[in-house]
């Protein structure tokens, strides 16, 4: 059985980040991923990184607009550690060969991202995820005999003792079919967000909540669940993201009157004011008949106003991506936007080491909840989560192995899983079909639990999740075999996006009143005597889930109105 | 938005656990002709069939899961229009295959590791720092970074290795995917290595020289990386800025065309040969190499006059062009070397081929990228992004 002192779940930015620091720190590592990691959903991320590297600026500025973005539900012990060591990250990044765009002094360049007070996005073209993963898998390769690597492997359970503490996971290996216990001293959980479970959305389709639900499923709580970002600008025709560094770098949004609108909702920030701010503004002119295109439906994003040259060379992916699935020249014309779902601030609750409740269970990036988003995340604030909370908890975890003899998972979760697995293959063809049920749930969530939520249609969509939860129980899969059945695994990524959606929308019940990105049209303010606390949730056997609260860590700044 | 319409996908099929050879299966998906081939799969496999295999996750050409052949073109099935895809089928049908030069595992997902990513490691694909590392960040120039954007673009999706024909012949061949790869650390101004790198790569028999220029890679990539032209970019600094002379005769080989190209206006093919290995001058035939080579190719070429390729007359004194023509060649090399700054084959943020000229104004614009049109190298093909309906 194999067994290592830190074995990391996912190698997007925060597992391969994690994976890396636990390696310089000593431990034996090894990190796992369902895809390749360069295929990890972080490679999507373009815009940039925010590091207030700028001498004139200063780390308490972007701290602040942290916290300001998260309508003060972020914690603000969590938010100083990651604003504070930001600069260093990024200069880190740089020496391993991160290619960041310079200005023509030959430092890095910064460019101007929505919410912040300053230029402190560090970028790279418009692929700077993609540049930052691939580079840090290059040290993956150079470090590979210090980190093992099992690249599409897919793991399906956590592996707790009788303490409760996790000693390791349960994974099959995609290629063969196999599965395989995996013992640990402590994991790391960096498998991502749960985007799959709305429809669309601009995440992959590797996007399912595993992590989220795993963590959920072995008894660790989850928190700001509520909290899903929909980004202001996403192609009406498919969801897909057009990063807002294209507003950074000073595009306009429209109405069909032709109206720069934001002047009405932020007049200061404008384009620029935080996401939700802005997905809000957007739907408003929707929802009141002011959208543009076929049924209303969209906004114009107005690139040309940028230079030519400047866009082709800081833009050229959404230029690509303009002319490849919309047909559009954006350098030539508006784009046809709307807001769409694109990450979830909340996930599995953490302290500032990335360590879960649970003893031995770490978790960071975009699956973990520190919380440093708290209601909002602002741009460009998710990849410097990802590295500097992946690097944080690989060291934590790879400093409390030093002191530990090394556990031996029991194989009887590894037994129940094969059961599981081999179960959903043999299922009749006679309940729904994974797809349906996946479209139905993402569907609702959509309608539902988006930029303007209320109680009735709350409750309708966690209704929808219930039935769905059960008839996932009989839907059926095609695919027999063993090597590569990623029909089968794609129930088990079903269950856990289920598992996910049902948190999100009891979270969101449960909050009555509007913060961040929970806008409740029959809960519209904000209430700082009620809620301003964290909502925990549970998992409660197979019943509706547990809700508890949690404080909010203040350190320096009180709330505040909150104006752009 | 457009009406969605049927559009019949023929797959290729392998059950490894069947024991059975591949087979096509077609389905007929109904999508808006401007939705992606990978779209119309995935429809296929939502509605059908579930075990169809195939890797994927973005949709958007940026994870590069998804890398195939379509009507035999190599690509992104996520990067295809199924519109497009019609127009190049050959009787209507849609034909998806596994991408080429890797083995198959399963219908459409290829063993990468088995060939990509071991030439990917063949590379030493990390940055070796040039010491001191600063405390903040290296300052280099602006233009140098943009200018290896252009093959840190690259996804890995293998879609140039897919067709390369020289790694078809030469599997060894370290290939496109990874000599852009190499590109990118011996154009990083941070590197410590670039003269070893290069060493590496020129004297590997399977290295940089191996290329056969048959631009299949630049015309698969989806990404706009060009790696024929990262591969010629390897092979000017190593000839021409550190002087290897490799032990492949790739420098010399390069070297003795643009002499004689300058000198005759065509190609002297039987000056070529002498002259690759004995050294690039008259007097190189006589080099004990070169009668060494000349020797051993005494066959081929015996061949090459019996079948009329070759006439014995031109092969010796090589072709004749009129005077004038001669002279145009010959002003072409004189403006080139007038150039302060040589032309790079960087595409990546020059925009679209209308603008070349425009932008190609600006000095600085000349190493970022924007007057390099294909026309210094006599390469077409350069579009920047390969669009999706290759
Ligand atoms: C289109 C887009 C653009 C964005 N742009 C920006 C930006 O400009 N700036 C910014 O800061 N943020 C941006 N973000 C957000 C940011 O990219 C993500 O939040 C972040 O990259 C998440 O990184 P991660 O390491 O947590 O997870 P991911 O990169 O999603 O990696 C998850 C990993 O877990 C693995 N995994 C998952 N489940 C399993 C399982 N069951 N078994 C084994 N492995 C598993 C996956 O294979 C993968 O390796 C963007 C997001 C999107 C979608
Ligand atoms: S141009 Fe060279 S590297 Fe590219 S496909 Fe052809 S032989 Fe291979
Ligand atoms: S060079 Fe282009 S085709 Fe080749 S692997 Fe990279 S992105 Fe794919
Ligand atoms: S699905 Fe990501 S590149 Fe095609």
């Amino acid at each position: 059985m194999p067994a290592h002192d830190v074995l990391i779940i996912g190698a997007g930015l925060a597992g391969q980040r994690a994976a890396l620091a636990a390696a310089d720190a000593g431990a034996t590592v090894a990190i796992m991923s369902k895809v390749h990691p360069v295929r990890s959903h972080s490679v999507a991320a373009a815009g940039g990184i925010n590091a207030a590297i700028n001498v004139a600026d200063d780390w308490r500025s972007h701290a602040y607009d942290t916290v300001k973005g998260s309508d003060f539900l972020g914690d603000q012990d969590a938010i100083e550690v990651m604003c504070s060591e930001a600069p260093g990250e990024v200069m880190h990044l740089e020496h391993i060969g991160v290619t960041f765009h310079r200005n023509e002094s030959g430092e890095l360049d910064l460019r101007a991202f929505g919410g912040a007070s300053a230029k402190r996005t560090a970028y790279v073209a418009d692929i700077t995820g993609q540049a930052i993963l691939h580079v840090l898998y290059e040290q993956l390769m150079k470090y590979s005999d210090r980190v093992d690597r099992y690249e599409e492997w897919f793991t399906t359970s956590l592996v707790l003792d009788d303490s409760g503490a996790c000693v390791g996971v349960v994974a099959r290996d995609i290629r063969t079919g196999a599965m395989e216990t995996f013992s640990a001293k402590n994991v790391i959980l960096a498998s991502g967000g749960a985007g799959q479970c709305f429809k669309p959305t601009t995440n992959g389709l590797i996007c399912t909540g595993d992590g989220i639900a795993q963590a959920y499923a072995a008894g660790a709580p989850l928190m700001d669940m509520e909290m899903i970002q929909y980004h202001p600008t996403c192609l009406v025709e498919n969801g897909f993201l057009i990063t807002e560094g294209a507003r950074g770098e000073g595009a306009h949004l429209l109405n069909a009157d032709g109206e720069r609108f934001m002047e009405k909702y932020a007049p200061n920030k404008m384009e620029l004011a935080s996401r939700d701010v802005v997905s809000r503004a957007e739907q408003t002119e929707i929802n009141e008949g002011r959208g543009v295109g076929p049924g209303g439906v969209g906004i114009y994003l107005d690139v040309t106003v940028v230079p030519r040259k400047r866009t082709l060379e800081a833009l050229r992916e959404i230029v690509n991506i303009g002319k490849d699935f919309a047909g559009v020249d954006i350098t030539r014309e508006p784009i046809m936007i709307r807001p769409g779902q694109h990450y979830i601030m909340g996930g599995v609750k953490t302290d500032i080491d990335g360590k879960t409740p649970l003893d031995g269970l770490y978790a960071a990036g975009e699956v973990a909840c520190v919380s440093v988003h708290g209601g909002n995340r602002l741009g460009a604030n998710s990849l410097l989560d990802t590295l500097i909370f992946g690097r944080r908890a690989g060291e934590h975890a790879a400093a409390r192995a030093t002191d530990m003899r090394m556990p031996t998972a029991t194989t009887s979760v590894q037994r129940d899983d094969e059961k599981m697995i081999a179960s959903i293959i043999d299922r009749p063809r006679e309940g729904r079909r994974i797809s349906e049920i996946k479209d139905e749930l993402g569907t609702v969530m959509n309608r539902h639990v988006a930029v303007f939520r209320e109680e009735a249609g709350l409750q309708q969509a966690h209704e929808v999740v219930r039935r769905l939860k059960e008839e996932s129980k009989t839907a059926y899969v095609d695919d027999r075999g063993t090597i590569f059945n990623q029909d089968v695994l794609g129930a088990v990524e079903l269950g856990y996006m289920l598992e996910c959606a049902e948190a999100i929308v009891v979270a969101a019940i449960e909050r009555k009143e509007s913060r961040g990105a929970q806008f409740r049209t029959d809960y519209p303010e904000r209430n700082d005597d009620e809620w301003l606390k964290h909502i925990d949730i549970n998992r409660n056997g197979d019943d509706v889930p547990q809700v508890s609260y949690s404080e909010v860590t203040f350190t320096q700044w009180q709330p505040e109105e909150r104006k752009y | 938005m457009a009406e969605a319409t049927e559009f019949t996908l023929r797959l290729r099929r392998y059950d490894p656990e069947s024991g059975d050879a591949a087979y096509w299966d077609e389905h007929t998906i109904e999508l808006e002709p401007h939705r992606s081939v990978l779209e119309g799969i995935l429809q296929a496999k939502a509605r059908f069939d579930g075990s169809i295999g195939i890797r994927c996750s973005c949709r958007a050409a940026i994870c590069g899961s998804c890398g195939v052949r379509v009507n035999g073109q190599p690509g992104l099935a996520c990067h295809t229009h199924l519109d497009a895809a019609l127009a190049s089928s050959r009787d209507g049908v849609i034909e998806v295959e596994p991408m080429g030069n890797m083995p198959v595992i399963k219908d459409l997902i290829v063993d990468m590791d088995a060939v990509h990513w071991k030439k990917i490691a063949r590379v030493t694909p990390w940055l070796i720092n040039k010491e001191p590392i600063p405390e903040r960040e290296y300052i280099v120039d602006r233009e140098a970074m943009v200018d290896v954007t252009q093959s840190m673009a690259c996804i890995q999706c293998g879609a140039c290795v897919s067709d390369c024909l020289s790694m078809e012949v030469d599997p060894l061949f370290v290939g496109p995917a990874a000599s852009a790869k190499a590109y990118r650390f011996v154009g990083d101004p941070r590197d410590d290595q670039q003269r070893e790198r290069l060493t590496d790569l020129a004297q590997d028999p399977h290295g940089i020289y191996t290329c056969t220029h048959c631009f299949k890679c630049i015309d698969a990539c989806p990404k706009g990386v060009a790696p024929m032209s990262q591969i010629m970019r390897l092979r000017r600094r190593a000839g021409s800025d550190h002087h290897i002379d490799d032990r492949n005769n790739g420098h010399r080989h390069e070297a003795s065309f643009v002499t004689l190209i300058k000198g005759y206006g065509l190609l002297h093919e039987a000056e070529l040969l002498p002259r690759s290995y004995g050294g690039d001058s008259w007097f190189g035939k006589f080099h004990p190499k070169a009668g060494k080579v000349l020797m051993s190719s005494l066959p081929a070429i015996t061949k090459a006059v019996m079948r009329g390729k070759v006439k014995p007359k031109t092969a010796l004194l090589g072709h004749k062009i009129p005077k004038d023509d001669l002279k145009s060649v010959q002003r072409i090399y004189d403006k080139v070397a007038a150039r302060d700054q040589r032309l790079e084959l960087n595409l990546y943020i020059t925009g679209y081929d209308e603008d070349v000229d425009g932008a190609g104004t600006a000095p600085a614009a000349a190493t970022s990228g924007a007057a390099q049109t294909g026309a210094d190298s006599g390469q077409p093909g350069q579009s920047p992004e390969g669009s999706p309906s290759r």
